[in-house]
C-alpha cells in the first residue's frame, strides 16, 4: 500500500486553485478608511447644504459643484488608500500586485462601475438626479457581486447589501443622502473591520 | 481496492497534479505563470507538460506576444474528466482513512 498523504494532495490542489484565479490580498484596512472618508464627505457636504441660503441642494449653482468634488476627493482618495495598502499587503505576503489574477479582478470590477457611472453622469446632465444615491448602490452592488468571483468570496455579500440599500434607497427618494451615508460609509467601515480581522490578522 | 484503481497515476507527481489544478480553474495559462506558482524549474516543468501533453490530458498552443516567443496551456476535455475521476478517488480514499 502507498502511504502518500493524500490530504496534503488536496490542500495543495486547493491553494493552487486560488491562487491561480483569485486576487486575496486585499486589504481589510483599506475598506475601513474608505468608509471613513466617505463619513466626512458626507458630514462636510451636509453641513455645507445645511447653512446654505436654501437649505437644499439644487443642480446648478456652486454648492452643487463643491458636494461633487468632495464626492470625487472621497472616491480618489479611497482609490489611493486601496492601492497603497493592498500592494503592501500582497507584498508582505510574496504575492504580486499586478498578474492575470489582479488584472481580471479589476476589469470585471470595472464594468459595471463604469457603465453605472457613466448612466449617472448622462441621467444628472437632463437634471433627474432624485435616484442619484439608489444608482450608485445599485452599480457598486453589482460591480462587487461580479469582483466577487475572482476574489475573497465574502466580497458577494457587500455586494448584496449594497444592492438591497440601493433598492430601497430607490423607494425613499427622499433619503438618499442617508442610504448612502450606511452603504458607501458605514457598511465599508464594519466590512472592513470584519475581513480586517478574519483575513489580516493572521 | 477497486478505488485505488482510480487514482490516476498520471497525476501522482506534485508539479502534474499542480499544473491540472491551475488549468482547471484558468481558461490557459503561459508557461511562466506555471513555473511561479509551481515554483519548478525549466525543465522540470517542460518534462511534466509534454507527459501530460502526451496523455492528451492538456493542449499547447505556441505563439508570439510582440517578438517573444509564448507557450500557453489549456486543458482538453478528456483531461478535466480524469482530473475530476482522480479528485474523487484521492476524496474516496481520505473519507476511509
Amino acid at each position: 500500500m502507498e502511504s502518500k498523504d493524500y490530504l496534503k494532495d488536496i490542500s495543495e490542489i486547493k491553494d493552487l486553485m486560488n491562487k491561480s484565479s483569485r486576487f486575496i490580498s486585499l486589504s481589510g484596512l483599506s475598506g475601513i478608511l474608505a468608509g471613513t472618508y466617505a463619513l466626512i464627505g458626507a458630514a462636510i457636504a451636509y453641513y455645507i447644504v445645511d447653512n446654505s441660503v436654501r437649505g437644499y441642494l439644487i443642480l446648478d449653482g456652486n454648492i452643487f459643484r463643491l458636494c461633487l468634488f468632495i464626492l470625487f476627493m472621497v472616491a480618489f482618495l479611497s482609490v489611493v488608500t486601496g492601492i497603497v495598502l493592498t500592494t503592501s499587503k500582497a507584498k508582505k505576503q510574496g504575492a504580486k500586485i499586478w498578474d492575470s489574477t489582479s488584472k481580471r479582478l479589476l476589469i470585471n470590477f470595472l464594468i459595471p462601475l463604469i457603465a453605472g457611472g457613466l448612466y449617472i453622469l448622462i441621467i444628472l446632465d437632463q437634471h433627474k438626479y432624485g435616484q442619484t444615491a439608489a444608482l450608485m448602490l445599485i452599480f457598486y452592488g453589482l460591480a462587487l457581486v461580479n469582483a466577487s468571483k475572482y476574489s475573497i468570496g465574502d466580497i458577494r455579500y457587500l455586494g448584496f447589501i449594497q444592492l438591497i440599500l440601493g433598492l430601497l434607497c430607490a423607494l425613499n427618494p427622499g433619503w438618499g443622502f442617508w442610504y448612502w451615508v450606511i452603504g458607501f460609509g458605514l457598511m465599508h467601515i464594519i466590512y472592513g473591520t470584519w475581513m480586517h480581522f478574519k483575513y489580516d490578522r493572521k | 481496492m477497486s478505488i485505488i484503481t482510480n487514482i490516476n497515476k498520471l497525476f501522482d507527481h506534485r508539479i502534474r497534479l499542480g499544473i491540472m489544478s491551475v488549468l482547471m480553474v484558468n481558461e490557459y495559462a503561459d508557461f511562466n505563470m506555471l513555473k511561479e506558482l509551481l515554483g519548478a524549474t525549466d525543465g522540470n516543468l517542460a518534462s511534466h507538460t509534454k507527459a501530460l501533453e502526451k496523455a492528451e490530458y492538456i493542449k499547447v498552443e505556441k505563439q508570439f506576444i510582440g517578438r517573444k516567443p509564448n507557450t500557453r496551456y489549456s486543458t482538453t476535455k478528456q483531461g478535466r474528466a480524469a482530473f475530476k475521476k482522480h479528485i474523487e478517488a484521492l476524496e474516496k480514499l481520505i473519507n476511509k482513512q
